[in-house]
């Protein structure tokens, strides 16, 4: 095919082509019908990323015949709040106070995460200390290990302890974190010159000093990706919380979603009406930083 | 105590003998600084991993080598190799690691796969560019809990989406397939929410890696007449090879320590049944109840050492694998 068509057309056998040509010449192939090709594809698949998000809302909005029909409901309906109300008012399930939870969780461990690991990136990465080295390779081996496989050892612990079903044991372990640790190394490496650390150091600032008035104002982005990856990760944590939290009257807003889909009959529209409520901060969190995070996941990816 | 204020007090200009009392304290206290205090800065990571990390992993080979029981406290003493031996013969454990391993299989390969090549088309040039890839993140940042129970009423029997749609393929028109009767539907359906989950975060890796390969190689091979899918065998992958390794080793540990999904798959959740018949019980899931269902923790704990052995020489082979494919031949 000579004389790559300009403007978009039906796909043809010739779609590849055009499609090199389209690379080679550095033109946007939404000029090619390959193009196209590519636009279809990824619409398909942004739409299948984001339709059981969608349907969840169908169902919360819904009465229970939405989940009993064929062919199935695609449009809202009017019930949400009829099903909200529902959720927060049942019983044995305290649904508001376990999204008062996740919020406590989600926002100490984000925080203190947040403080501890750039304390501890800006040491590995700008500090000269005996040990630095193989302590930074063993954080780094601990990405490896998966903890939650000390589980049963780590209910022994918390019972010893007696946080077993309160928030500390839930809390506490999150508090730093090697990926938080290794992610704050790698930026402040990069983005806080060495000599403005040696510059403040020569003028007398202690190390604090220099963490709080030189570190900590260049690490504004590395802190926005962690902290929202850091609060999405607690949020939708699940396993622990139910070990430790089970059983307990006040969970997190993911245990409550859980005891809201046991027993024998299922009510969806209450369960996903909750599942919904429970989802809502974090689209928020994608809203507000979807560009960062795009860019803090794939920063991470390159350098590890 | 005096403060430290920034003064240009200077243990670089030595050899002037400074007055002496409140010079040695900012000698001792800058030295104090320099040598002891990044030690502080890095204490909490070290000292929360010892606690609730390290500590409990150890203590959890003890656990597994006494009787533990939640009900009984008095039982205690050693167990020796009893539990890891019950393993060996325990058909629960079997069935648990062949579901594991099966629903692995159908989550993992595909989920790359379809990474790669989405990876691939996020690569190019596109307008609107990050918003398709803020699309991709929002499988990531939905809770597996709220997804696992849309994904419920998608494979419900007699009103489920997917039964509808292939019966618009002609498929399971006569009876409808019960996705929860028996071990590979139930595998498809749970793979599926792992697929949905991971796909995008897995592509977004990719396209990281994928950004810094010049773009002569590909012109190149494309002068050398290599399609598309050529292209992204020889050279795309072979050039991303240690992220594909990275993403193979997480998806490694993350496929077989599947939890959240088998459990609410569960028609009545926190039964920890994995199905009627255990149908698609998994090894995290069986861990969980026999340790907080059966109350036997001891054996709970022998079966997580098992499980992590089991993480531990898979990851070791995948990354074996992987490397063989994606860079061993030229």
């Amino acid at each position: 095919m000579s004389a790559p068509s300009t403007t978009g057309t039906r796909p043809t056998p010739a779609s590849a082509g055009g499609r090199k040509r389209a690379a080679l010449q550095g033109r946007a192939p939404q000029d090619t019908p390959a193009g196209i090709g590519t636009y279809l594809f990824l619409a398909v698949t942004t739409l299948f990323a984001a339709f059981p998000l969608y349907w969840m809302f169908v169902i919360a909005t819904s009465t229970d015949e939405a989940t009993a029909q064929l062919p199935p409901a695609v449009i809202p309906g009017d019930q949400f709040l009829v099903n909200l109300n529902e959720v927060f008012t049942l019983q044995d399930v305290y649904f508001a106070a376990s999204l008062v939870n996740s919020v406590i969780v989600a926002t100490t461990v984000t925080a203190a995460v947040l403080f501890f690991c750039s304390l501890a990136g800006f040491a590995f990465a700008k500090l000269r200390f005996r040990g630095s080295r193989p302590l930074m390779l063993f954080v780094v081996l601990t990405l490896t290990v998966p903890n939650q496989l000390g589980v049963v050892a780590l209910y022994i612990v918390m019972g010893k302890l007696g946080w077993n079903g309160t928030l500390l044991a839930v809390i506490v372990p999150g508090l730093v974190t090697a990926f938080g640790v290794f992610y704050m190394r790698q930026f402040i490496v990069n983005s806080v010159p060495d000599e403005l650390v040696e510059a403040a150091r020569v003028d007398g600032a202690t190390t604090m000093r220099i963490y709080w008035s030189v570190v900590l104002p260049s690490i504004r982005p590395a802190l926005a990706v962690l902290g929202l990856l850091t609060f999405v990760a607690t949020w939708n944590d699940f396993q622990w919380p139910l070990i430790t939290l089970n059983g307990t009257d006040y969970p997190t807003s993911m245990v409550a979603i859980s005891d809201l889909a046991s027993g024998n009959y299922v009510i969806y529209r209450r369960v996903l009406a909750g599942a919904f409520v429970a989802t809502v901060p974090l689209l928020v969190v994608l809203i507000i930083g979807g560009r960062r995070i795009v860019r803090g996941i794939m920063e991470g990816a390159v350098k590890s | 105590m005096p403060t430290t204020r920034a003064a240009p007090d200077p243990a670089t200009r030595r050899p002037r003998p400074t007055p002496v009392r409140s010079s040695t304290w900012r000698d001792r206290l800058h030295r104090f600084d320099v040598r002891y205090v990044p030690y502080l800065l890095i204490a909490p990571f070290f000292l929360l991993f010892l606690v609730f990390g390290l500590f409990p992993m150890v203590f959890n080979g003890v656990v597994a080598l006494r009787h533990w029981r939640l009900d009984d406290p008095e039982l205690t003493g050693w167990a020796g190799t009893e539990n890891f031996r019950r393993l060996l013969t325990d058909g629960d454990f079997g069935n648990a690691l062949y579901n594991t391993s099966g629903i692995f299989l159908l989550s993992t390969v595909p989920q790359l796969l379809l990474a790669l090549i989405i990876a691939s088309m996020l690569n190019r040039r596109l307008r609107a560019q990050t918003w398709w890839r803020v699309g991709a993140l929002l499988p990531y940042i939905t809770p597996i809990t709220a997804s696992t129970l849309v994904f419920n009423v998608f494979f419900s029997r007699d009103f489920g989406m997917a039964n509808w749609a292939l019966g618009l393929l002609g498929i399971g028109t006569e009876t409808p397939i019960d996705w929860r009767a028996d071990k590979l539907h139930s595998w498809i359906a749970i793979a599926t929410m792992v697929n949905w989950k991971w796909i995008g975060y897995n592509a977004l890796l990719y396209l990281a890696a994928m950004q810094s390969i010049p773009r002569d190689v590909y012109e190149a091979s494309a002068l050398d007449g290599a399609g598309p899918w050529r292209q992204l065998w020889r050279i795309t992958v072979p050039m991303i090879r240690p992220v594909v390794i990275f993403t193979v080793v997480l998806s490694t540990i993350g496929g077989l320590q599947l939890f959240t999904e088998p459990m609410l798959f569960d028609l009545n959740a926190q039964t920890a049944r994995g199905g009627a018949g255990g149908e698609w019980q998994t090894v995290a899931q069986l861990i969980y109840k026999v340790g907080w269902k059966d109350l036997n923790l001891g054996y709970a704990a022998a079966m997580s050492w098992a499980l992590f052995l089991i993480i531990l020489v898979v990851a070791a082979l995948n990354t074996l694998l992987t490397n063989r494919i994606s860079g061993g031949r030229r």
